[in-house]
């Protein structure tokens, strides 16, 4: 296992970050055969496109923006496939095996991309979206770049936050989102004095469940705690025990729907849908929760107006910034022989237009677009940005910074925090002990 | 057959109307209506012979093809992948010899996984086949209805693993249609977690799985009791025997070679489990259900560990590979003897 890629990918600098340093040196990208500055020659090209937006509105937005390209480029088709999240991480693989990945393909940067550059599948275009990647993000940017080259662009950032049912809190008596960790305890006892189901899971799909354990682990010892490549062994370290352990006082309180260890993110029964019907009070969740809860529901509309955020709370005595956050976003990757018309198209996406078009659509994707914030107008979503604008570090989901090997145990390791079958310093010492195999 | 027949005939006919221009130019002189015709009968004797290797070869050719593709090369090279650390991306350097085998023996989920799939095996045995064999006997009598059951029985099976899966999630969903079904016949008190108690999970894809492929045994069961003379079970009935008897020592004697068939066959699916319990559980929780096949998977393609994945392949394989051989070798050696024996007489 190598693990070569810069620091940069795994913790990121959100908010004040020198904008110009992230370019590129003078790397010649040896690799793009074709020059790209005549693409628009005329010849057909077919731009082979995977993304993982398979609910409304994103779904349409993507087929409107891909056909409005094509229209301004006549000689581009672009081929559309679209996968649900999971689904997409197994069909990706054997294109990659096969040293064919699609043109443009869904990436959440970090340690899987870092494989995918060292097996030569993802193309370098640092020169070739120098003119304009100073306009997106720069902690965004940073996720897709290996080495300080640029093999990818994002188009959304967001953070992990807890989505609240305010109607269930009310019914509970508590008037004040949770601001530390033993607070959120007192309302999880609280809702389930009420007769509520405090907390809604999908710990079948294991990485929901990961979410709280690396937030926790977070706040204790700050971003600075989380391993670098290459030392992993320190996952054994006190934050993450201590983060275990936080965790399994939670678990004990048995705050959780019924069936949590085999329930899904998103499909029948599962978190999103429990959410969206009320069958539980909160759940700690990314950026598109809203928008997945909507397609969950059975009216389309989510909870509605009763659905509130606030960010993870506190831990007492932790040494970690109360306002660094724990997340990531979406982009897209380029397929090592993808045509200059691909990095055209990713030039578009990245146009204030289209990431104001995905703004006011308020289903959770956070465009990196600087400027394009004010687009967004659901008071929710707004929440999360200001966190996102606040946050000095967002540190990247743990199953992507890392290599696909050590994320998955990772959240095997968790998941039997949950299902009681490990003590939090095994869960620490296995994941260190997964690192160093 | 017909068209081989046609095709030779008009070859036939057509050389000797193309021979004579080629033959006339060069030696137009030497007695040209003796020669050709020996040369003709000698090449024609040839072509058949020829024609006949080249019918089999061509009939022979795409399925050998395909199963050297599709089946002999994967399973070498996966048992070539298996001896490295290959993340299924970087460039195959990492030799590691057995290391891979070693660690699947020394991992408890691989080890579980193991030990669920022999739990569904066995639980198929005891419980699965005698049901579905139970229903063929039941079945195979002149009641109103008969064929209506049949087909009831038999639609599961029709049904894709995939859907039986989503449907079955949906059904075993806490306070889903099972649990309300338990309750409103005062059976609330043997409500479960179906899906999400580790304890309990293993069970449940024993009894989906059941559900599914029950209809296929007692078709094979039906088939085979249908093959057994009416007169032989008359004949014992005259003689006095019970029902039972007959069942015991006339029926199910007859039907030995149908009931290996079936046991053969159930070994063979459950060690090779997988579509129903990837949909159905992804092998969870904490690996609970996870059979050889998905935890192969979710090491290989979910973690990358292709090297690894291929080794834990390659021990299913054996598995399965030492089974068959030794099932056919001494439980059905009579069955194939007999079936080879008719086909040579």
């Amino acid at each position: 296992m190598r693990r070569r890629f810069a620091r940069t990918a795994l913790l990121v600098g959100v908010v004040a970050l020198v904008a110009a340093s992230c370019g590129g040196d003078d790397d010649d990208a040896s690799d793009s055969e074709a020059p790209d500055t005549e693409s628009d020659s005329g010849e057909p090209v077919t731009i082979e496109w995977w993304h993982i937006q398979n609910n409304d509105p994103g779904l349409s937005l993507w087929e409107d923006i891909a056909a409005e390209f094509e229209a301004d480029h006549p000689n581009v088709t672009i081929d559309i496939t679209v996968y649900e999240n999971e689904a997409f991480k197994t069909a990706i693989e054997p294109r990659l095996q096969a040293g064919d990945p699609p043109d443009l393909f869904q990436s959440w940067g970090g340690g899987e991309l870092s494989e995918q550059v060292d097996a030569g599948l993802v193309r370098d275009i640092t020169d070739d979206v120098e003119p304009w990647i100073g306009d997106l993000n720069q902690g965004a940017v940073g996720l897709y770049q290996v080495d300080e080259a640029q093999y990818g662009v994002p188009f959304d950032l967001g953070m992990v936050g807890f989505w609240y049912n305010t109607d269930l809190f009310a019914q509970a008596g508590i008037d004040e989102p949770p601001a530390t960790w033993d607070e959120l305890l007192d309302d999880v006892q609280a809702l389930k004095e009420a007769g509520i189901t405090p907390i809604a899971l999908g710990e079948g799909d294991k990485w929901p469940g990961m979410f709280w354990w690396a937030y926790l682990a977070l706040r204790n010892g700050g971003a600075e705690a989380f391993p670098a490549p290459g030392d992993e062994a320190e996952f054994a370290s006190a934050p993450f025990v201590e983060a275990g352990e936080q965790l399994q006082e939670m678990i004990e309180l048995e705050p959780f729907q019924a069936g949590h260890m085999a329930a899904v993110w998103d499909g029948a029964g599962g978190q999103a849908a429990t959410m969206a019907t009320g069958g539980a009070a909160m759940m700690l969740m990314g950026q598109w929760a809203p928008g997945t809860m909507s397609a969950n529901s059975p009216d389309g509309n989510g909870l509605g107006d009763a659905l509130g955020w606030f960010p993870f709370p506190e831990v007492t005595g932790g040494e970690g910034d109360p306002t660094d956050g724990f997340g990531g976003g979406n982009g897209f990757a380029v397929g090592a022989d993808a045509p200059p018309e691909a990095i055209e198209f990713l030039e578009y996406i990245s146009t204030p237009d289209i990431a104001d078009r995905w703004g006011e659509t308020n289903s959770g994707i956070l465009p990196v677009v600087v400027g394009s914030e004010s687009s967004i107008t659901d008071p929710n979503l707004t929440d999360v940005l200001d966190a996102r604008a606040e946050a000095a570090v967002v540190q990247l989901y743990l199953d992507q910074a890392y290599d696909p090997e050590l994320g998955a145990a990772i959240n095997d390791a968790v998941e039997q925090l949950y299902a009681g079958q490990a003590s939090a310093e095994d869960v620490a010492q296995s994941i260190a002990d997964a690192a160093g195999g | 057959m017909l068209p081989a027949a046609d095709a030779s005939s008009p070859a036939a006919v057509s050389d000797p109307r193309e021979r004579p221009p080629g033959v006339a130019g060069p030696s137009p002189s030497v007695r040209p209506d003796a020669v050709p015709p020996a040369v003709r009968a000698g090449s024609g004797r040839v072509g058949a012979a020829w024609r006949k290797r080249l019918t089999i070869v061509a009939f022979l050719a795409p399925a050998l093809a395909l199963y050297v593709l599709l089946a002999l090369v994967p399973i070498f090279q996966g048992g070539f992948y298996s001896g490295f650390d290959w993340n299924g991306l970087e460039p195959l350097d990492e030799f590691v010899g057995l290391q891979n085998y070693r660690d699947a023996f020394a991992d408890p989920v691989f080890l579980a996984s193991l030990r669920h799939v022999f739990v569904i095996l066995g639980l198929s045995l005891v419980l699965q086949l005698p049901f579905a064999l139970g229903l063929a006997v039941l079945l195979n009598q002149r009641m109103r209805g008969r064929a209506l059951l049949r087909l009831l029985f038999f639609l599961p099976f029709v049904l894709s693993d995939v859907i039986t899966a989503i449907v079955w999630r949906l059904l075993l969903q806490p306070a889903g249609l099972l649990d309300n079904s338990m309750e409103s016949v005062g059976l609330e008190g043997l409500v479960q977690l179906w899906l999400a108690d580790p304890n309990v999970v293993l069970y449940t894809v024993f009894i989906v799985v059941s559900w599914k492929y029950f209809g296929f045994h007692m078709i094979l069961y039906l088939a085979g009791l249908q093959q057994i003379p009416l007169e032989l079970e008359e004949a014992a009935a005259l003689d006095g025997a019970s029902r039972f008897q007959i069942l015991r020592y006339v029926t199910l004697p007859l039907l030995g070679p149908t009931i290996r068939i079936s046991v053969f066959l159930s070994i063979i699916g459950s060690l090779q489990l997988f579509d129903l319990v990837w949909v159905m559980t992804h092998g969870g929780p904490v690996g609970a259900s996870h059979t050889t096949v998905t935890y192969m998977l979710e090491r290989g393609f979910e973690r990358s560990q292709f090297g690894y994945g291929s080794a834990v392949a390659v021990i299913a394989f054996l598995i399965s590979f030492a089974f068959a051989l030794g099932y056919q070798r001494f439980v059905l050696r009579r069955d194939v003897a007999g079936a080879l024996t008719a086909i040579g007489g």
